[in-house]
């Protein structure tokens, strides 16, 4: 039986502001039995859109178990704001919240925060890189059981199982801890778009940190490639989804697309994008969706509860957990492996 | 009251997460983070007609000799997340957040405000706080740099951008002002509110004045009908220089209450709340917060100590400075020697924070009373239990104000603005 693939899908929509649009789509999704769904962000003028985070923290009571992936950036927002409103989204979400790390690189955005000036993208993803880093320690720096309620002694806290984070990086300091627990998947899902030769700065990002990488390719064979080529780094917990334009029309539209799936190796699922969202991810659900079902290439139905489960990813330990001493506030964090870091 | 209508009360539900204002020790205390908790107390406010739900900030977790203070409730979720998330299982309640002005940027604030309106159809509030102690802002890039003077220039100028940001309605806002100095467009159109209702909660003369001049509603702290009266006819007096009629700020103290079925009922649990809330450990935390030396061994039923505090110890951490420390453990010796009080028996007296006690016809009459004789417009509950804590305040007391007419018995708007009867802002 063929390996089943992971499958995404970004609910972009411009102009479209209102909750139940956003709902609509999201369900539509959730019909499909896909793994998450995305939703863009920037500090422009143009497109229409709601905060990203928002907006999926609206939708988390209204379904069930699609995962919910944000766009955050990381240039004007504090790091320490991401990581409790990424964490929040996972409480309300009942373990369903990742976190699709983006930048802000234009003059416009710069100037609506007044703060700093456009920098360039290298720069950008350095310091994007230490925001996810200071995310992932607050969000371990409570460790699963530091809530005790110890009426015997008085505590709700065990403060030893509370962590400072102690961040000191080039673009800024966080001494933590969270004033938010560790949430229900332990850490959020970090997800990073990529192109296949892209700049290394955000490679490295996403080797390092990300859970899944959204990948853009320009054909099967640089895709095959590339993904091989993150894997070499990043290790095989790395998901690798190919971003995939979806216009599903008419029948025909489905059944090519059915085959395409079908056809591509080397990656562990796709990342929809389509072109008109809610005529494609409902054209999905009801006419791909089945077919690949029949092929085995799809989930029946969830199996599992969280993101995590639905990507086949374990639940990570908080790195403080081992004992009081925190090890990332002495180790530097250049030196610690990836595997320490995000997983 | 002479003929005069009965003014309506407004009423809001403060989540009680963190702090000792909550009883754990209680079986009936659950989550203080699961949604399910927040979405408990939420619909509850809701089927009790509220204006608003409200949640807290606090960006650092206080410490007590430099370690976490681990005896009361902590950990909270970011509010407009979790605001956003309750749009969606209610209708027509009201969302406060409590966000800092002073650790956010307008831009992104005023865009993160205007998302959260829109999604719940214009249900949006912000409570506008401006603490700028270094302690919290070690976990921003900015850090703690604002004295404290200017934090109300800040957040008076925060809070003009934001609205300039609303009114656009999608067109560009250039502003260059002493604090911020930006040139942005929001990608959302202008709020169905207008402007999200802004919530005032500071108490200084600047607190004050910038209340007046800026916040549609104040979340106060005085809560006895004297101390009220003044407050609301001091604040409603500074209203006339910014142009404004005294109804277009609404004055909500924060204040608790326990009910039982008889009032003697209700002052015995009372006191039993109290004691739970104030441990020993707890009573000594207080103590050291004046004293700022570490008093873990001094007898929490024994006496005041005999030494004097240390001015300027910056032994806690987090918490609002409450004044001279000389003069304030003078006073506390005082009230100790009148009353014949323990240390812990003072910390309970000191910190009693009940407002209204008694059977629910008592409390109803009280909450009426303060409203009708202009000591509030309304009142954010607190309540001791997470999250069922607002579950007899509507079963019992909801229903008593409505028979006296002063408590809507259907939501007649649809937004916040309109629950707390507020006008409308004119467009930009
Ligand atoms: C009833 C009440 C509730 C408050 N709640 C918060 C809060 O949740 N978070 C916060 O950072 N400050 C809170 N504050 C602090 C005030 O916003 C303000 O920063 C503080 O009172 C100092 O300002 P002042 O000098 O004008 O009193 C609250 C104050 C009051 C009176």
């Amino acid at each position: 039986m063929p390996r089943q693939l992971h499958f995404s899908a970004a609910l972009d929509s411009p102009g479209h502001v209102r909750a139940d649009h956003y709902t609509a789509l999201a369900r539509a999704a959730e019909r499909a039995t896909l793994d998450f769904v995305t939703l863009d962000d920037s500090f422009t003028a143009a497109p229409h859109r709601p905060d990203a985070l928002a907006a999926f923290a609206r939708l988390a009571p209204a379904t069930g178990r699609i995962g919910l992936v944000p766009a955050v950036t990381t240039t004007h927002t504090e790091p320490f704001h991401t990581s409790i409103s990424v964490n929040t989204l996972d409480w309300v979400s009942e373990g369903r919240a990742g976190w699709l790390v983006t930048v802000s690189g234009t003059e416009e955005e710069a100037r609506a925060f007044g703060r700093r000036p456009v920098a360039p993208p290298p720069e950008l993803w350095a310091e994007a890189a230490d925001a996810v880093e200071v995310a992932a320690r607050l969000w371990d720096s409570w460790e699963d059981d530091a809530e005790i309620r110890d009426i015997a002694t008085g505590r709700f806290i065990d403060r030893e199982k509370l962590h400072y984070t102690d961040f000191q990086g080039r673009y800024f300091s966080v001494r933590g801890p969270s004033i938010t627990p560790r949430p229900p998947q332990g850490r959020p899902v970090v997800v990073v778009a990529l192109a296949a030769d892209d700049l290394p700065e955000r490679t490295a990002l996403a080797t390092r940190y990300a859970d899944v990488v959204l990948l853009d390719a320009p054909g099967p064979d640089a895709a095959r490639a590339a993904a091989d080529r993150l894997r070499l780094q990043a290790g095989e917990q790395l998901r690798i989804l190919l971003r995939l334009g979806l216009a599903l029309p008419d029948r025909a539209a489905a059944d090519a697309l059915t085959e395409r799936i079908a056809r591509t190796g080397g990656v562990d699922g796709f990342h929809l994008v389509p072109a008109d969202p809610g005529r494609d991810l409902a054209a999905f659900a009801d006419r791909v969706a089945p077919a690949l079902r029949a092929r085995g290439l799809l989930r029946a139905r969830y199996t599992g509860r969280t993101l995590r489960d639905h990507l086949g990813l374990a639940r990570p330990a908080s790195r403080y957990a081992a004992g009081p001493d925190p090890v990332a506030a002495t180790a530097p964090a250049a030196t610690r492996s990836p595997a320490e870091v995000s997983r | 009251m002479t003929g005069r209508p009965l003014k309506q009360i407004h009423l809001a539900a403060h989540f009680p997460g963190v702090n000792n204002t909550t009883v754990w020790t209680d079986p009936a205390s659950r989550s203080q983070i699961e949604f399910s908790s927040f979405r408990h107390l939420a619909e509850t406010a809701e089927r009790g007609k509220f204006d608003f739900f409200f949640l807290a900030e606090g960006l650092r977790l206080r410490e007590v000799k430099g370690r976490i203070h681990d005896l009361d409730v902590v950990g909270r979720p970011e509010s407009i997340t979790v605001l956003n998330a309750l749009a969606a299982v209610t209708d027509r309640l009201g969302l406060a957040a409590t966000v800092n002005a002073t650790f956010n940027e307008p831009y992104e604030l005023a865009r993160r405000l205007a998302s959260l309106d829109h999604l719940s159809e214009g249900r949006a509030a912000w409570n506008v706080v401006t603490s700028s102690d270094a302690f919290t802002g070690e976990n921003f890039r900015r850090g703690g740099y604002l004295d404290r003077a200017d934090r109300y220039t800040r957040a008076a100028e925060f809070v003009r951008l934001a609205r300039e940001f609303w009114d656009a309605d999608g067109a560009q806002v250039r502003h260059a002002g002493p604090q911020f100095d930006v040139t942005g467009t929001l990608s959302l159109p202008r709020p169905p509110q207008g402007h999200p209702v802004v919530i005032q909660a500071g108490d200084s003369e600047e607190g004050r004045e910038f209340a007046a001049s800026a916040a549609d509603v104040i979340f106060s702290r005085h809560s006895t009908l004297e101390a009220g009266q003044a407050f609301h006819a001091d604040v409603k007096r500074r209203l006339a220089a910014y142009g404004r009629k005294p109804d277009d700020l609404k004055i909500m103290p924060g204040v608790t209450y326990v009910l039982g079925d008889t009032d003697a009922d209700a002052h015995e649990r009372a006191a039993e709340i109290r004691r739970a809330q104030v441990g020993p450990r707890t009573a000594i935390a207080f103590l050291e917060q004046v004293w700022g030396v570490d008093l873990s061994d001094h007898d929490p039923d024994g006496p005041l100590p005999a030494a004097d505090p240390v001015p300027d110890s910056e032994l806690v951490q987090g918490r609002t400075r409450l004044g001279d420390p000389l003069e304030i453990a003078a006073r506390w010796r005082a009230t100790a020697a009148e009353k014949n009080l323990t240390t812990r028996e003072l910390v309970i007296e000191l910190t009693g924070r009940q407002s209204f006690i008694g059977s629910a016809s008592t409390v109803a009459a009280q909450l009426d009373e303060h409203v009708q004789n202009d000591a509030a417009d309304g009142f954010i509950l607190v309540p001791h239990l997470t999250p069922g804590g607002l579950d007899d305040f509507v079963d019992q007391v909801v229903p008593l104000l409505q028979e006296r007419g002063v408590f809507r018995t259907e939501y007649t708007g649809r937004t916040l603005r309109e629950h707390l009867g507020l006008p409308s802002p004119a467009g930009g």
